[in-house]
């Protein structure tokens, strides 16, 4: 009901839900035509449901930034938002969970034993006598040919830099939001996008190099089917924060928020330092070790 | 003006649903999106018992009379998708809708949009799913389990299959969010956690599980994508990969997920054992607690379907005995719905019928659980009927016996009608009797040795095959009378009172039958030291 009343706020009925379904439905079915061969009826209907999906996040959103900026949000509102953002962060972690499980059986399990060990042996010296079980490896059938390794102490090392910095930069600009101090805020805020930018960029020109010149492709055997994997997904999670960073500075810029209630600031925040908490497991388990 | 009437008259949406398809389709209400969950999954049910209908043709006989070998399988796949993910988990879901914001006093569930958004991506992933049948290569053939490599020679549906799962998994996630917030975020003010009632708990704990696993099976899903059309190798041991692997990333979700489909249904027979014994359930915080110790023990068993690819034997042992394990607290929630009706007032409506049939063939379909968990002896029934016969015990006469039973409890609360009560009782007495003859048999198949996934077998395994698939046709038939219950309730019947079942406790047994469109804008008052089951109930019907 109306926050006016300190009731809690249940929205009309709102057409963006099925919007954005048949949105999804488009861009799966055409993105798995394309997968199938589908050539440009496929490639329009991925891109018809991405814009679509695109359309209802708009508009979905904007809903709710009139329905919060109106004060019809109250409290606990506020708390359901807060549940549901740690669970979707959650959910994330989990799913980043799998590859890195993937990538611990492999290394720990599936490798000895193609190598030989314990209840490989067997295996190894009938199917695989050559195969020598190192990490990394491309298996014993050399899937993909000789790659190189990109080195961690190189561009890693500084997105990992980059990405601590901007954990600091996000933290500050949410430090200035309380104290109200805008134009600090937009500052800091911007340095965090900026981090953020130039992440990605060396991570594509690290991708690029490793894909052309290193023979390092997501063919190449079960290490780089994790190194893309792994580091892809993230990379994915980086873009979706960088996007969501750079509409809550439009919206601080224009006004919205509260020194004391800004919620959609701070689930960003909190999926930013996500983001950057999965780059230190990546740097130590795909990078280093 | 009352706090009541400011409460919606201040509000700036429509105090009535909105005109024709619109209040469908831009549902934000959770009764409205409630009955789109439970309509799609009866639609889904049906379709999925039709394939079982085509799955039993095949074997009534041994030889290849009814169907090709590949569209067969295609069906045993196809059933099993749709029923788990089609029938049983949106039936709860939209269980969970209607209940649990009128159990916990609540105006409606904490992310109304977010909840017609995960409905309405199901239509849409099941349309995926189903078109599959139709393509080049046929719908997905490799079991529900999908396991590589087998999985992918599927034919153009590939990715039209993964790609619905996907979809499936977000519905799931984003609607366990949306309970989670619900229940911890807009309970009634004093209405503690242990005061809830155990239908809210279970749902509370699974949708721990939903969130906590779905996410997996999206990347067990996903490396299958990448193995197929990325050239990745996480399953090709050529690349140093493992097909064993997909087999525990699966499994890490398909554990969880059974425990996912079945903790609701102990909910909805924890609600109705009590009421038509008009007495307590016996041991509420047990059974809380019971329920937590399933759901963490579902999580780390999930190899125990996979005894005989051969791991470690430690590995082996640890899961044997923690599978094993699962059966004390599943045990102790037997224990207490049979103690619940101790000494109690007892009538045996449909509800009731059903969840006593619960009980019993449940605890079946659990002994044949405790059986395959004992490593040797799993070894001999792994991949046989005993393996059919044990998960549809424990899903058709546990999970959709549940639903069922939640059905009728609740038809008169949702429609303000009662239903048929006659037909009813036609109804469970031809199921529970068919369900038997159709899975009992199975048991033996197993022991005797039949494969599972197979269209054609051996001529010994005649006999028993032609008893189950007569038992499929008649209890097929037999949910027919379901479905004309249901609508004859939904059209019309004598009219239930608020308190629909005499001895039935909790919140929503205050409100009318059927609910305002809105209910408990305001609060409700709950008594600080109120038994769970006699939370804010006045003297009176």
């Amino acid at each position: 009901m109306a926050g006016a009343t300190g009731g809690y706020y249940v929205p009309a009925s709102s057409p963006w839900p099925i919007i954005g379904s048949a949105g999804l439905c488009l861009l799966m079915v055409g993105f798995a035509r394309t997968l199938n061969g589908g050539g440009d009826v496929a490639l329009a209907m991925f891109g018809g449901g991405a814009l679509i999906i695109i359309v209802m996040m708009v508009g979905w959103f904007h809903d709710q930034i009139r329905e919060g900026e109106s004060g019809m949000y109250n409290a606990q509102v506020d708390r359901s938002y807060r549940w549901g953002m740690g669970w979707v962060i959650f959910s994330e972690v989990m799913f980043f969970a799998v590859f890195f499980g993937a990538l611990f059986y492999v290394r720990n399990l599936a490798v000895p034993w193609l190598g030989g060990e314990g209840h490989g042996v067997m295996t190894n010296m009938v199917l695989y006598p050559d195969y020598l079980a190192t990490w990394p490896t491309n298996g014993p059938g050399a899937v993909g040919g000789t790659f190189r390794l990109v080195s961690a102490w190189d561009i890693p090392l500084v997105n990992t830099l980059i990405l601590l910095s901007s954990g600091f930069t996000v933290t500050m600009a949410h430090r200035s939001l309380k104290l109200d101090n805008r134009k600090s805020l937009l500052v800091w805020l911007g340095l965090t996008i900026f981090l953020g930018i130039a992440f990605l960029y060396l991570q594509a020109s690290e991708y690029i190099h490793a894909w052309t010149e290193m023979n390092l492709t997501l063919g190449s055997g079960i290490y780089g089917s994790t190194f893309y994997m792994l580091t892809g997904f993230h990379g994915l999670h980086v873009t979706v924060g960088l996007i969501m960073l750079i509409v809550v500075w439009f919206r601080l810029a224009a006004g919205h928020f509260s020194a004391e209630r800004h919620f959609g600031f701070e689930a960003v925040a909190w999926y930013w330092h996500f983001v950057d908490v999965v780059w230190m497991c990546l740097f130590v388990f795909v990078y280093v070790l | 003006m009352s706090e009541y009437q400011e409460a919606i008259g201040r509000d700036d949406h429509q105090d009535g649903p909105a005109k024709g398809i619109r209040r469908w389709l831009f549902a934000t209400n959770h009764k409205d999106i409630g009955t789109l969950y439970l309509v799609f999954s009866l639609i889904m049910f049906i379709t999925g018992g039709l394939m079982a209908m085509i799955i039993r043709a095949e074997l009534f006989q041994p030889g290849l009379q009814v169907v090709d070998p590949g569209f067969f399988n295609s069906m045993t796949t196809m059933h099993a998708l749709i029923m788990v993910f089609g029938a049983v988990m949106p039936a709860f879901v939209g269980l969970a809708n209607w209940m649990i914001p009128m159990m916990v006093g609540a105006p409606d569930m904490a992310l109304p949009r977010l909840n017609n958004w995960s409905f309405w991506i199901l239509p849409f992933a099941f349309a995926i799913l189903l078109s599959t049948l139709f393509m080049e290569g046929g719908g997905p053939a490799a079991g529900w389990t999908m396991y590589p490599p087998l999985m992918l020679q599927t034919g153009d549906a590939l990715p039209f299959v993964i790609f619905s799962i996907h979809l499936m998994g977000m519905s799931s996630i984003m609607g366990a969010i949306n309970i989670i917030a619900t229940i911890l975020n807009m309970r009634a003010p004093g209405l503690h956690l242990m005061q809830m009632p155990l239908f809210v708990w279970t749902w509370l704990i699974t949708a721990f599980l939903l969130i906590a696993v779905m996410p997996v099976l999206a990347g067990a899903v996903t490396m299958l994508l990448t193995d197929g059309f990325f050239g990745t190798s996480f399953f090709d041991a050529a690349g140093g990969g493992d097909p064993v692997l997909f087999q525990h990333i699966f499994w890490f979700f398909g554990h969880p997920e059974v425990y996912i489909m079945i903790l609701p249904a102990f909910g909805v027979v924890s609600e109705i054992i009590p009421t038509f014994s008009r007495k307590p359930l016996f041991g509420y915080s047990t059974m809380v607690y019971a329920t937590a110790s399933i759901a963490f023990l579902s999580l780390i068993v999930w190899a125990h379907h996979m005894f005989t690819v051969g791991m470690p034997l430690a590995g082996e042992l640890f899961f044997m005995y923690a599978t094993m394990l699962i059966a004390v607290p599943t045990g102790v929630k037997v224990f207490n719905w049979v103690s619940t009706m101790w000494r109690g007032s007892m009538t045996f409506e449909t509800p009731m019928l059903f969840a006593l049939a619960f009980v019993v063939l449940f605890t079946i379909g659990g002994f044949s659980g405790v059986m395959l968990a004992i490593t040797p002896a799993d070894f001999q029934y792994h991949d046989t009927y005993f393996v059919v016969a044990h998960f549809h015990y424990v899903l058709v006469t546990g999970s959709i016996f549940a639903i069922m039973a939640g059905v009728y409890y609740w038809l008169p609360k949702w429609t303000g009608h009662q239903y048929p009560e006659r037909l009813g009782k036609w109804h469970f007495w031809l199921s529970v009797i068919f369900v038997n003859v159709l899975f009992f048999p199975q048991h033996f198949l197993g022991l005797a040795g039949m494969p599972r996934r197979i269209p054609d077998y051996a001529v010994q395994f005649a006999e028993f095959n032609m008893i189950s698939s007569i038992g499929a046709f008649c209890f097929g038939v037999t949910q027919l009378l379901f479905v004309v219950v249901i609508i004859r309730t939904v059209i019309g019947g004598k009219r239930a009172q608020a308190r629909s079942w005499e001895g039935a406790r909790g919140l929503e047994w205050l409100l009318p039958s059927p609910p305002p469109y809105h209910s408990f804008t305001t609060p409700p008052e709950i008594h600080p030291d109120a038994h769970p089951r006699e939370i804010a109930h006045p003297a009176g019907p």
